[in-house]
């Protein structure tokens, strides 16, 4: 992976204004991948929206690790179902006329 | 403008204490953040509500003025000017769990907005928006400019996106709060209905006319398909109702380049009318030779 397609843990943690070891955290819990370069941290950024939502999620609702998976797990499920419905809708609406 | 009693948003008696409007706010926040009800519209209006709400009740200066003034609120200015000749205190909160969204006019106009006090940085609110496309629209990827919020932006649009499809940009909703960081933009497609052709998946279905010769004796026959006229044989003794499929003129599949589903044509044989003498009699000729 280029480091451009990278952000540090380190400026993520400054402009959301939490402690490293949030990320760390989420590491051991194995909610998010990081990347070590040289000694430095670093968040892929493809991972950032799904990161950016947890801590959004334990810092304004304090929810705490356990329940931000529970919820990620079923927030991605919820995703698919509603493709599926929305892809159904539009199958039956083809019947219906 | 209309009052707004916040007692009622967070559900709870004008009693109730510090502890009750925290454990009442932190309860309808998990139930409506827009972290959890990504699509649903009102449930963002009830966030913001929510937070209006814990923002004056959960501040003793503010309820105060709020349970003083109630539905006679429009006299608060009056109370706002006699509070500024008192010493100002200072009454952030280290736990602020609001941000997202405006305040309602009934806010701002009693308590100014609530400027200055938040130093927690939030993220901004995520917009929504609907774009209409006709199905051509789907056969291939385009550019398409979008006004949102007065903001001009140009977005890719992939061929083969569905009806009710729903794309995410990210950055483009609302700006953060404090310096955090915006919200995002949710774009959801709906597709016109074409008056020939239904869209099942990828594929599409159309009907044609033939005539009755064409039908008992073959021929050609000239489809109309998404992407132009297509000239088809039409085999001999091809019943009313039969299914002939033109592979890869359906609609591209969404970012799958290169691949497309089918389109499925359903032949209706069209009967003569107004026949002539010479024509019944051979009708009937043939009739005869059942």
């Amino acid at each position: 992976m280029q480091e451009e397609d990278m952000v540090p843990a380190n400026e993520f943690c400054i402009h959301h204004n939490i402690e490293l070891s949030f990320i760390h955290a989420l590491q051991d819990y194995g909610m998010i991948e990081t990347v070590r370069v040289e000694e430095k941290i670093f968040l892929p950024l493809s991972q950032l929206g799904r990161l950016e939502r947890i801590v959004r999620l334990h810092f304004e609702l304090d929810i705490n690790l356990e329940g931000i998976e529970t919820i990620t797990h079923l927030l991605e499920r919820m995703e698919v179902m509603q493709e599926n419905i929305a892809r159904l809708k539009n199958r039956l609406k083809a019947y219906e006329e | 403008m209309e009052f707004i009693d916040y007692y009622k948003i967070l559900e709870i008696d004008k009693n109730a204490g510090a502890d009750d409007i925290k454990k009442a706010y932190r309860k309808l926040a998990r139930k409506f953040h827009p972290d959890l009800n990504p699509t649903d519209k009102e449930a963002h209006k009830k966030f913001q509500q929510i937070n209006e709400a814990n923002e004056v009740l959960s501040d003793p200066e503010k309820r105060k003025k709020y349970d003083q003034y109630g539905k006679d609120w429009q006299h608060a200015e009056h109370f706002e000017k006699q509070q500024q000749q008192r010493p100002r205190q200072e009454h952030y909160r280290a736990e602020d769990f609001s941000g997202q969204g405006d305040f309602s006019s009934f806010f701002e106009s009693m308590f100014g907005g609530g400027q200055g006090q938040r130093r927690t940085k939030f993220r901004g609110q995520d917009f929504n928006a609907e774009l209409h496309l006709q199905l051509t629209d789907t056969l291939t990827t385009h550019q398409q400019t979008l006004a949102v919020n007065g903001k001009n932006i140009r977005i890719t649009i992939p061929a083969g996106i569905e009806n009710g499809q729903v794309i995410k940009l990210k950055g483009y909703g609302a700006p953060g709060v404090n310096g955090g960081p915006s919200g995002d933009l949710y774009i959801t497609f709906a597709i016109s209905d074409h008056p020939k052709f239904k869209r099942v998946g990828n594929d599409l279905f159309t009907t044609a006319a033939i005539d009755l010769y064409t039908a008992v004796l073959g021929g050609d026959v000239v489809v109309e398909t998404l992407s132009g006229k297509v000239k088809m044989k039409v085999n001999p003794e091809t019943q009313p109702g039969t299914r002939v499929r033109l592979k890869g003129k359906g609609v591209p599949v969404y970012k799958q380049e290169g691949k497309s589903g089918d389109l499925y044509i359903t032949y209706e044989v069209t009967l003569p009318t107004n026949l002539t003498e010479k024509q019944k009699d051979l009708f009937t000729e043939l009739s005869k030779l059942k």
